[in-house]
């Protein structure tokens, strides 16, 4: 299981700050997540290139592998400061 | 050792400065950044509000390693850095760097330095109110990358 949270409009077009997953077996990565979550929140992952996420509190790639209990953020591109 | 908040309460600069540099005789410069909220962005009808969302459990610890580069990179004798999250209103401090060294040219590099990254590494999200009534997320900057990437190290 892992989990994962969504912030700022990610959030919104998800209608959830966070949801649970069930890993299937066998390696997983961002980018795999990503297609899954995908069909799951249509609107909210259509700008694939405008999302950003975030393995256990640091930056990832699409390559970045995932493992049981990770929490996986996923939002659009910085704006603080 | 650096001073690192992350709070929805405003800052007072002149506090800030006052306490970094009490009791300190080795201090030569201090360089500091004030961000405040604009009511006007370029193309958009006036502001009424800015709202800084934020991921808490990574944001503290983006500030950390971001200030860790610094203190690696230039000899600095203090450093502080406070980003207000929450509702905020034309006029009101968003964020405030401060770095200080012995010298004026490691102290404004930075600060320049922890401005840029901080706009492009650390996990905070700007919304506007705007007076039509209509709610906008801030889209990231090309020209913010462009800033943060002129301090790869050549």
């Amino acid at each position: 299981m892992i989990t994962i949270l969504y912030f700022a409009w990610l959030r919104e077009r998800t209608g959830l700050s966070e949801e649970k997953f069930l890993l299937a077996a066998g390696t997983v990565t961002v980018a795999d997540l990503v297609d899954i979550l995908a069909v799951r929140h249509v609107s909210a992952f259509q700008a694939r290139r405008a999302i950003r996420c975030a393995v256990n509190q640091e930056f990832a790639d699409p390559s970045t592998v995932l493992n049981a209990g990770d929490e996986v953020a996923f939002f659009p591109p910085v704006t603080g400061g | 050792m650096a001073r690192i908040v992350v709070s929805e309460a405003d800052f007072d600069v002149g506090a800030e400065i006052a306490a970094l540099t009490a009791g300190r005789t080795d201090i030569g410069g201090i360089g500091c950044f004030i961000g405040t909220v604009r009511d006007n962005a370029p193309g958009t009808p006036d502001v009424t509000a800015l709202t800084l969302e934020h991921y808490p459990a990574m944001t503290e610890r983006a500030l950390a390693s971001i200030v860790a580069l610094a203190e690696n990179r230039w000899p600095l004798l203090g450093c502080t850095v406070i980003h207000r999250v929450g509702r905020m209103l034309p006029g009101e401090n968003i964020v405030l760097v401060i770095a200080a060294s012995a010298h004026r040219q490691a102290a404004l590099d930075a600060t320049a330095f922890l401005i840029d990254w901080l706009k492009t590494k650390a996990p905070f999200w700007k919304r506007e109110d705007l007076a039509s009534g209509e709610q906008v997320w801030v889209e990231a900057r090309e020209t913010d990358d462009a800033a943060a990437e002129r301090w790869q190290e050549r």
